[in-house]
């Protein structure tokens, strides 16, 4: 069996696999690395949650769910982060300068890459069966 | 299944007037012309002290038998187990005759809080039991609660039996509330997702129509239906020269799709080189499942098993669900199996300020689909979904369907098509291995976080119930479940609500619960909290008829689908992307689940919001819930 989607969350689902092969895409055509812009991460971390992206990203950014896909340290550099972030290509709704600065961009990615990497699941017994 | 009707089973009544001719009578100071000999008797028996008219009222005012008694045998007839039923005065001559002279046993009367409860708790118990539960309500105000439910069983091609009370003639109702709870039309309001429904003018008439709605509603596919009972017909005396009968009843055998085009769909199957199944409702019994899995094998195919039922276990080698994107891009063949929405099943929707699709299945594959859904559609709710441009739409039920199939498959494998269907098989065996995987390091990004991960909730429940024979009977906890247990049997899933339609889950999760109870089974439930909040009184119908059952609350505070929604509004309009939250959330105050369920007689706990202590909180609820109490741990989630 499999999770009953409804119609709705399944395209979002779908959307998941979709970004994750657009962002590798979008890290193969980023242009040469520049350098990440200097973030505050107190305050990446508070509009994290007030501008919505713990909704789809969970709120230690591990994804996962159906709805998006883990961000949390994100694979992306901070280019191809912010250009998704700008014009997402999937079910993600389009974060604007109008709605989020360049700052607070900033702001955001560097709260994300404060994340921990998730433990070996093999060292997770609960995972084992 | 029925039987010819005794009508001398039981007393004659005492008296052939009419009680509410009686009443009316009397209202207008003309009872004592209408009395019968035997009640003109009775005055002159009765003691001086006693006033006449109270001597022929208790009379004529009382009936061994009533229309009510012989609904009562005709729907026992009907091997009911259970009525759901919140009070209702327009049904109340058959409320009493179930508990008094049905004595309440087959069925037994639930005392439900709400009428989308009862309805909610037939669906679910229909999933597991495979029949109907009965429901009565108000054919006015207990329809109009129960709407959105019968709603959700109709788009979930699910039977449940309702019985509506009402009070046709206008010169026998009460004044006041009974014209309030009084209507022309009683099904009318939910005659567009209903599949049959009747208003029976005499008992015989009941009786006939009652065998019939229980036939059409098990005839897939299968739905909802509605029997009017007018309250006359249930309260007045029956006539002693009355003839009655309960018909026979011989349930359809469910369609099976034409064996031509059965034939063309196994030959298209045989030769395809990347084959996949798309499974929503398919399996009815766990003889569905065993066919399914039989085709599967037989063709070493793809199986994206959509959760409608349970159709496929979860560990196959041949389950690619978490796959959907990669196998249906390579399929040239693609059958669905009483897939709902087979064109969005087939396709990505982007929703963006302009709606954009595209195909998953490359130009020139072949669809296929066996749906009995193909039989009954109506127009004006439009649960038909997207047109699919099918090459071979066979209408039929797929369960039916499958066992001609396979042996049509069976026929036409020649050896070089077995060894290519060994091939592939080996790679696909890989895949689901390699997804297992996957999703066993998607579990462990979150693992310590709080609020609580789902699939950290998911891995926990799971480590206390594998070893029982468990059934998840609602809630989906984001899907892990489906990527981290174990399910191999019918009885451990049994979809979502139909409709989406919330609030189904609490009541559902109860009704499939009882029907689990008989067999033994632990039913769980990963409760989300805003639909709890829909009736929770529910709780208490569970508590107050010693339902078992395990509710994990998933509790994002949130109507979090609603919250992403006007996320995705404000984004669209460059405003306010930090004010979604209004109106959608639930906080502030932040409900305590565990109280509410203790104070409805359940044991529980919470809030857990850290993982460490929700391994301990689980087992002790299972073992309250495995001595055949109910029990509630109330768990802080994250959103998904």
């Amino acid at each position: 069996m499999n999770v009953n989607y409804s119609a709705a969350t399944r395209s979002t689902a779908l959307s998941t696999a979709a970004l994750l092969l657009l962002s590798s895409v979008a890290i193969a055509q980023a242009p040469a690395q520049k350098a990440t812009p200097a973030g505050n991460v107190k305050n990446g971390k508070k509009i994290y949650t007030t501008y919505g992206c713990y909704q789809c990203h969970g709120r230690v950014a591990h994804g996962g769910g159906p709805a998006g896909p883990r961000i949390g340290p994100s694979i992306l550099n901070y280019q191809a982060f912010a250009a998704y972030v700008r014009h997402p290509k999937a079910q993600m709704p389009p974060y604007t300068v109008k709605s989020l600065s360049d700052q607070e961009m900033a702001d955001i990615y560097a709260y994300v890459q404060t994340f921990p990497k998730a433990p070996d699941p093999k060292t997770i017994p609960l995972l084992q069966d | 299944m029925a039987n010819s009707y005794q009508s001398e089973k039981s007393s004659p009544p005492t008296s052939s007037v009419d009680r509410r001719d009686f009443l009316r009578l009397a209202a207008t100071g003309t009872a004592a012309l209408v009395g019968s000999a035997k009640a003109l008797k009775a005055e002159e028996a009765a003691p001086k002290a006693d006033t006449p008219a109270e001597a022929k009222e208790a009379d004529v005012l009382t009936a061994d038998r009533t229309g009510s008694d012989f609904m009562v045998d005709v729907l026992k007839t009907l091997n009911f187990e259970y009525v759901f039923s919140n009070p209702g005065s327009s049904f109340r001559g058959l409320q009493e005759s179930f508990i008094n002279y049905g004595s309440n046993k087959n069925p037994e009367w639930l005392t439900c809080c709400h009428e989308e409860s009862s309805v909610a708790m037939a669906h679910g118990y229909a999933k597991i039991e495979g029949k109907p539960g009965l429901v009565f309500a108000h054919g006015t105000v207990g329809l109009q609660h129960a709407a959105m439910a019968i709603y959700n069983a109709f788009c979930d091609r699910v039977p449940v039996y309702l019985i509506l009370g009402n009070t046709m003639d206008a010169t026998m109702r009460r004044p006041g509330v009974e014209w309030y709870h009084s209507v022309q039309d009683a099904a009318l309001m939910v005659r567009d997702y209903i599949k049959w429904d009747d208003l029976p003018i005499s008992l015989a008439h009941f009786a006939e129509s009652a065998a019939r709605a229980y036939k059409i509603a098990m005839t897939p596919p299968m739905e909802p239906v509605v029997l009017v009972a007018d309250s006359e017909l249930q309260e007045r005396a029956i006539d002693p020269g009355e003839k009655l009968r309960i018909p026979k009843l011989s349930l359809t055998t469910p369609p099976q799709g034409d064996s031509g085009a059965v034939s063309e769909a196994a030959r298209l199957l045989v030769s395809a080189e990347n084959p996949v199944i798309i499974a929503d409702r398919c399996a009815r019994t766990q003889a569905g499942m065993k066919y399914l899995v039989e085709l599967a094998e037989r063709l070493q195919a793809s199986v994206i098993d959509q959760g409608g039922r349970m159709n496929f276990p979860s560990r196959h080698a041949l389950n690619q669900s978490d796959r959907r994107a990669a196998v249906l891009g390579s399929a040239d063949v693609v059958l669905a199996l009483e897939v709902a929405d087979f064109w969005g099943a087939t396709h990505s929707v982007r929703d963006q300020l302009t709606r954009s699709s595209r195909s998953l299945v490359k130009s020139g594959a072949k669809l296929i689909s066996i749906s009995a859904m193909e039989l009954y559609i109506k127009s004006n709710y439009q649960d038909f979904q997207r047109f699919p441009e099918t090459d071979l739409p066979i209408s039929g039920d797929a369960e039916a369907t499958l066992p001609t199939l396979i042996e049509e498959v069976k026929r036409l494998t020649t050896a070089d098509r077995k060894r290519a269907f060994q091939d592939r098989g080996s790679k696909l065996a890989a895949a689901q291995h390699q997804s297992v995987e996957r999703a066993r390091a998607e579990a462990a990004w979150g693992w310590d976080a709080s609020p609580i991960s789902l699939a950290r909730l998911c891995a926990e429940l799971w480590a206390q119930i594998k070893d029982k024979d468990w059934s998840l009977v609602a809630g989906n906890g984001s899907g892990w479940p489906a990527r981290l247990w174990n399910f191999d049997k019918y009885h451990q899933h049994i979809g979502g609500s139909g409709a989406a339609g919330v609030g189904y889950g609490s009541p559902a999760a109860v009704g499939a619960a009882l029907a689990n109870k008989k067999h033994g089974r632990f039913s769980v439930n990963i409760q989300n909290d805003g639909d709890l909040m829909y009736a929770p009184g529910v709780l208490w119908t569970a508590a107050h008829h010693r339902i078992p059952l395990l509710n994990v609350m998933h509790n994002n505070r949130a109507y979090h689908q609603e919250v992403m929604h006007i996320q995705r509004m404000a984004n669209r309009h460059s405003r306010g992307v930090d004010t979604a939250h209004i109106g959608s959330t639930i906080d502030d105050p932040n409900i305590d689940y565990a109280k509410l369920a203790q104070s409805m007689g359940w044991y529980a706990e919470g809030p857990i919001t850290d993982p460490k202590d929700l391994g301990p909180a689980l087992k002790r609820a299972v073992a309250v819930a495995a001595k055949g109490e109910p029990a509630l741990i109330d768990v802080v989630t994250q959103p998904r």
